[in-house]
């Protein structure tokens, strides 16, 4: 973030952090402390260079065979679309007339879909994947995106170290960007 | 949809009765039964009423059964999809709590407040687990802000009729709950702290990132709106209020709150909620929804004859207040200032109205909102000459209504 606006932000964030940091002393006595055990449980969070991804692998043919199960009635079998959202292709699009964004033209970092697969699909049933499942399915997603090998196994090391072609083509919010 | 299954008994009865009565009536306006005219007494003073406590839970009149919800007819599911609040039929700057609108994306949990916790850790001293009950605790305090959805509408297709089809996804109300920053403090945070990634207890673990400097502002926890519980659909029991911000960051019930150095790049600020340009590059983190405002009366499908008519509708900005409101009824050839209702509150909504004579000629009306910072809402045009019309978020364009020599008044971008 370069803008004036972010820069403002974070400056006023420095403040705060420090207002926030005293106010810490007189603490209300609200609440009980949360133990290790129970943050592992709930916290599903992945960053985007992949670091906090769990134990587990998944090959591109056990992904398809989940994917199948489990994501082609909405997503269609070749992640072409359906009910659900379109999975594959678009590449080169973005800029035309008819962008098509998807998981290979759109998403930033690979990491990001184990962190949605996880939480959110399939969407009738949420959070009933095995690690070893959601990284298969994100292996074969990125297989039909032409993004890894037809035999690639993804883990935490393998799953970061894909680079998504539309890594760098975010922008910080220039706005306000239009005169009446 | 079908406006006509949505108006009330009355007004469809005067649907019913043909354009010959059209022209004694104005718009919004209802038939005139001379039924119950004097020197008649009408029925409902001849016998006494209902009992008190006859609903322990008041509902408007029957005769109002047709405010509802605008709900998008034949979707593929309703799980991941929005409905939208009737603004032209309503008053004043507070959206009742059953017409909030809606956008949910993994459906509207059914949870039980003594089950539902809330977990803070990360980059802080403490981490904490908060009940309910803890959370009530906290110092309180309520404020009025306006919520819309960073898609309201999108830049291409811009049909529907009512002016609810067009940006019913704002809404505005009372919040009640304890500032963020509050409850941070005590679980303490850690120099490093720069962002908090929010997320829901749905069936989509909605997360979100909030930039620090918004948490430590004037960020809520609110566990009450107008009043009341929050209903379900607004993230029953707790949800983030981040005033001015898309409502897509005001993760609804909220569970689990995680202090980071970095944004999650999850897929709701990355896939979508990202604003595609026409060179191909996203903007991302484009926070603030920017100054707009629309005409509710006369607005789509409501007809008008000539004579006088109190234009009037809402404007808001997620930058702070309203400074004006500019309204035309000659196609924007000039604009003439508004009144504002008071109170004109800090990124709520703000009521508008304008006097006016129609003469019965055809013409187009439409507002534009000026708020304090001087940034004016700008002309459709004007946001696609920068934007393109790919970006689908945070388009705040002047919306303008056509009215035709038959009083008609139709959505002037179709």
């Amino acid at each position: 973030m370069a803008t004036r606006e972010a820069r403002a932000l974070v400056g006023t964030a420095l403040l705060l952090a420090c207002a926030g940091t005293a106010r810490a002393t007189e603490r209300l006595g609200i609440g009980r402390p949360a133990s290790e055990a129970e943050i592992a449980a709930w916290n599903i969070d992945i960053d985007r260079d992949g670091r906090k991804l769990p134990p587990g692998h998944g090959s591109v043919a056990q992904g398809r065979a989940v994917f199948e199960a489990q994501c082609a009635s909405c997503h269609g079998s070749r992640g072409e679309g359906g009910t659900g959202e379109r999975l594959v292709g678009g590449r080169g699009t973005l800029a035309s007339a008819k962008p098509v964004k998807t998981v290979g033209s759109f998403w930033p970092y690979a990491p990001t879909l184990f962190d949605y697969i996880r939480r959110a699909m399939p969407m009738n049933a949420p959070q009933s994947l095995s690690a070893d499942d959601v990284y298969a399915v994100s292996g074969y997603v990125l297989y039909l995106n032409g993004l890894v090998e037809e035999g690639a196994v993804l883990d935490a090391a393998t799953l970061s170290a894909v680079r998504m072609p539309n890594r760098d083509g975010f922008v910080p919010d220039p706005r306000p960007d239009v005169k009446p | 949809m079908s406006h006509d299954d949505e108006s009330p008994p009355a007004r469809r009865r005067f649907l019913a009765q043909g354009a010959a009565a059209a022209a004694a009536v104005l718009a919004g306006g209802q038939a005139r039964s001379d039924e119950a005219a004097p020197p008649a007494v009408p029925e409902w003073m001849k016998s006494p009423g209902a009992d008190v406590g006859s609903q322990t839970y008041g509902r408007p009149s029957r005769f109002e059964d047709g405010i509802i919800r605008n709900v998008p007819k034949g979707l593929q599911q309703y799980i991941s999809a929005s409905s939208r609040t009737p603004l032209q039929d309503l008053d004043g700057i507070l959206t009742p709590n059953g017409l909030f609108y809606e956008r949910h994306h993994g459906g509207i949990p059914d949870i039980d407040p003594a089950r539902h916790r809330l977990m803070i850790h990360g980059l802080v001293e403490t981490p904490l687990i908060l009940t309910m009950d803890d959370i009530r605790r906290f110092p309180s305090e309520s404020h009025i802000y306006f919520l819309e959805c960073s898609g309201n509408p999108g830049f291409e297709a811009i049909k529907g009729w009512t002016a609810s089809d067009l940006v019913g996804l704002v809404s505005c109300a009372e919040w009640t709950g304890v500032r963020l920053a509050t409850v941070l403090a005590e679980a303490g945070l850690n120099r490093d702290a720069r962002w908090v990634v929010a997320e829901g207890a749905d069936a989509a673990a909605l997360t979100r990132s909030i930039p620090i400097a918004k948490c430590l502002d004037d960020a809520l926890l609110v566990y009450s709106q107008n009043g009341e519980r929050l209903r379900p659909q607004q993230g029953y029991p707790l949800r983030v209020l981040l005033p001015g911000f898309e409502g897509n960051m005001s993760v609804k019930w909220l569970r689990r709150l995680n202090v980071t150095a970095e944004p999650a790049y999850s897929r709701e600020e990355t896939s979508k909620y990202t604003d595609l340009m026409p060179d191909g590059t996203a903007r991302q983190f484009t926070f603030v929804m920017e100054a707009k405002s629309i005409i509710t009366r006369p607005s789509g499908t409501q007809r008008i004859a000539p004579g006088f008519h109190e234009i009037t509708g809402l404007a808001w900005s997620g930058r702070g207040r309203i400074r004006g409101v500019q309204v035309s009824t000659d196609g924007g050839e000039s604009w003439r200032d508004a009144a504002l209702q008071e109170p004109v509150l800090n990124r709520a909504l703000t009521r508008f109205r304008l006097p006016w004579r129609w003469d019965g000629t055809p013409t187009t009306i439409a507002s534009r909102a000026i708020d304090e910072t001087g940034y004016v809402q700008p002309s459709f045009g004007a946001l696609t000459a920068v934007r393109g019309s790919k970006s689908f978020y945070h388009n705040n364009a002047v919306v303008p209504w056509r009215i035709a020599a038959d009083g008609e008044v139709a959505n002037g971008y179709a």
